[in-house]
């Protein structure tokens, strides 16, 4: 007995003391970086407990606008990119297509959605800017000038940033929702058909209340993924454009607000909005795998 | 069916159309540095700028050591966490999964006041010291992918055959570790690898706010300043992806591999 628990007691330690470098990196590079904004967002300058930051956070009406820009363009570059990047999905596992462009949209899609960042913004404002191949040749053969009054595109706006995002957001979804789709077993389209079911009527009471845990939670994944998203939006509008993420940026190089406790209260706003909707996404994902086992 | 597989097109060739564009337009752009013809002028431009070397190999070998600091960190955890220590699962998962939710903004914005030079431990104060914070930071970003990835691998082989067969021919913890799980696990090993090669290589805002000279910022810096050469550079940067994705798709043959958790 005694020897049991010795060994018991033995095996723990030297399990437990190997997963010290990983609970020690987490803990310097990612928890305590978190959690020293979180404390410095209700501090005043002197170290003492203060609710000051969140007030004048929600005081600025600047501030306020810019995360409401950035929840904009997140939510729309989400949703179309959950619309766009299911529909493609569905194209592809039930669509009837051959297996060469499932395997190469699928190869795409890893490709498409690590294309981010600089190089993203480079090649639409190369597409879709002022003097971007498309802009041109729709006002040279079409005459549609998409940049004119009536049409008010700009690429260096809510709408240009939404269309851009889209670039990383759909392949995303066709990444996450392809394994879900395939996970939708025969038999229960079968079933639907021999209780007298349409088309219409599998979808509606059997697919999407299937997926519907998935499709969701994925549309809050691509959401934080567009909120933290930093470098298109830079490269791509400079600081014209009032997203938080670029306020937050201007602060951290130059205090542009000229209080760091304001800007720690900044950055746990976002900290508070992508916690919320990945938060859901993990509850949503531990439901839909009960189904797509 | 019929029907099915004209919608399937339909779909097809209307995503193709909005994937492709960009990157034609761009390859466009990129050939009309010199008037009135098309050429590579952009290219050479690019290649013979010794900025674009120094920042291209900075952030690679930044990302090698990424990767190696990431399998160190993740492959003796995912195993502990598979052979020994199973009721810790949701936690390390959990925290692998943290970087997707804090931006990466905030964790660099953290990394700025806890390690600033006055700070206990003042890691952006030489710049030795700041190079091995990114590549730290870059490890946390990677976190998500490598741990999923070498997880799924891990599931694939039998852990604890194969280490209680090495500990019964008297292998040591660190033979176990390298001629035994390493080796079984390399091709996921390597996919996790590429993926943190593709996203460590352009990488902006950490390197950008710690101030290192890494290719991202280079990047952000000519897409300001020039006009052809930062449609030669997305092209680049592109081919890049595209072949970390290939190796992925040639060393890891899994699936898992390149999803996202």
């Amino acid at each position: 007995m005694t020897k049991g628990r010795l060994s018991l007691g033995s095996l723990l330690s030297p399990a437990m003391l190997g997963m010290l470098p990983f609970f020690v990196f987490a803990l310097l590079f990612l928890i305590l970086p978190t959690c020293i904004l979180m404390v410095g967002a209700f501090q005043d300058q002197a170290g003492n407990f203060t609710l000051d930051n969140l007030a004048k956070l929600l005081n600025q009406p600047q501030l306020l606008a810019s995360y409401w820009i950035s929840i904009k363009v997140s939510l729309a570059s989400a949703i179309g990119g959950a619309l766009f990047g299911f529909l493609i999905a569905y194209a592809i596992v039930q669509g009837g297509l051959p297996a060469w462009v499932r395997s190469s949209v699928l190869t795409f899609s890893g490709v498409a959605s690590n294309f981010a960042g600089v190089p993203l913004a480079f090649a639409f404002l190369a597409t879709f800017g002022r003097v971007g191949l498309v802009t041109v040749l729709l006002r040279d053969w079409f005459g549609v000038n998409i940049y004119s009054h009536d049409i008010g595109f700009n690429l260096l706006s809510f709408s240009g940033l939404t269309l851009t995002y889209l670039y990383f957001q759909i392949p995303l979804m066709v990444l996450i929702i392809v394994p879900a789709l395939e996970g939708l077993k025969r038999e229960w389209r079968e079933a639907s058909q021999i209780l007298g079911g349409t088309n219409f009527h599998y979808w509606r009471y059997v697919a999407l209340p299937v997926l519907w845990p998935s499709i969701l939670g994925a549309t809050l994944l691509l959401f934080a993924n567009s909120f933290g998203a930093v470098a298109t939006a830079y490269a791509l509008t400079g600081s014209s454009l009032n997203i938080v993420t670029i306020q937050l940026y201007a602060q951290i190089r130059g205090d542009v607000l000229h209080d760091p406790n304001l800007g720690f209260a900044l950055a746990f706003g976002m900290i508070l909005i992508t916690c919320l909707s990945n938060g859901a996404y993990i509850w949503l994902r531990g439901r839909s795998e009960r189904w797509l086992r | 069916m019929k029907r099915s597989t004209l919608l399937g097109w339909v779909i097809f060739a209307f995503g193709a159309t909005y994937f492709i564009l960009p990157l034609l337009a761009t390859f466009e752009f990129s050939l009309r540095m010199l008037r009135g013809q098309y050429s590579f002028e952009a290219y050479s431009v690019v290649f013979g700028d010794a900025q674009f070397r120094a920042t291209f190999l900075y952030s690679a070998v930044l990302a090698l050591v990424t990767i190696v600091l990431g399998a160190l960190v993740v492959v003796p955890t995912a195993y502990l966490v598979r052979l020994r220590l199973p009721h810790l699962r949701g936690l390390v998962e959990f925290v692998t999964l943290l970087p997707l939710v804090v931006p990466a903004i905030v964790i660099v914005f953290g990394y700025l006041r806890l390690y600033n030079s006055s700070s206990w431990l003042p890691l952006t104060g030489s710049d030795a010291a700041t190079n091995a914070l990114l590549a730290f930071g870059y490890v946390t970003l990677a976190l998500p992918y490598m741990y999923r990835t070498v997880d799924t691998g891990m599931r694939a082989i039998d852990v604890k055959t194969l280490t209680e067969a090495a500990e019964s021919l008297g292998a040591s913890w660190s033979t176990i570790m390298l001629k035994v799980i390493l080796p079984n696990v390399r091709s996921a090993v390597l996919a996790g690898a590429f993926l943190t090669f593709a996203i460590v290589i352009g990488e902006f805002t950490f390197a950008s706010l710690l101030n290192r000279p890494a290719f991202g910022p280079y990047l952000q810096l000519m897409g300001a300043n020039r006009a052809y050469e930062p449609s030669a550079l997305a092209i680049i940067a592109f081919l890049v992806t595209w072949a970390c994705m290939g190796l992925i798709q040639i060393f890891g043959r899994k699936r898992g591999a390149i999803t996202v958790p």
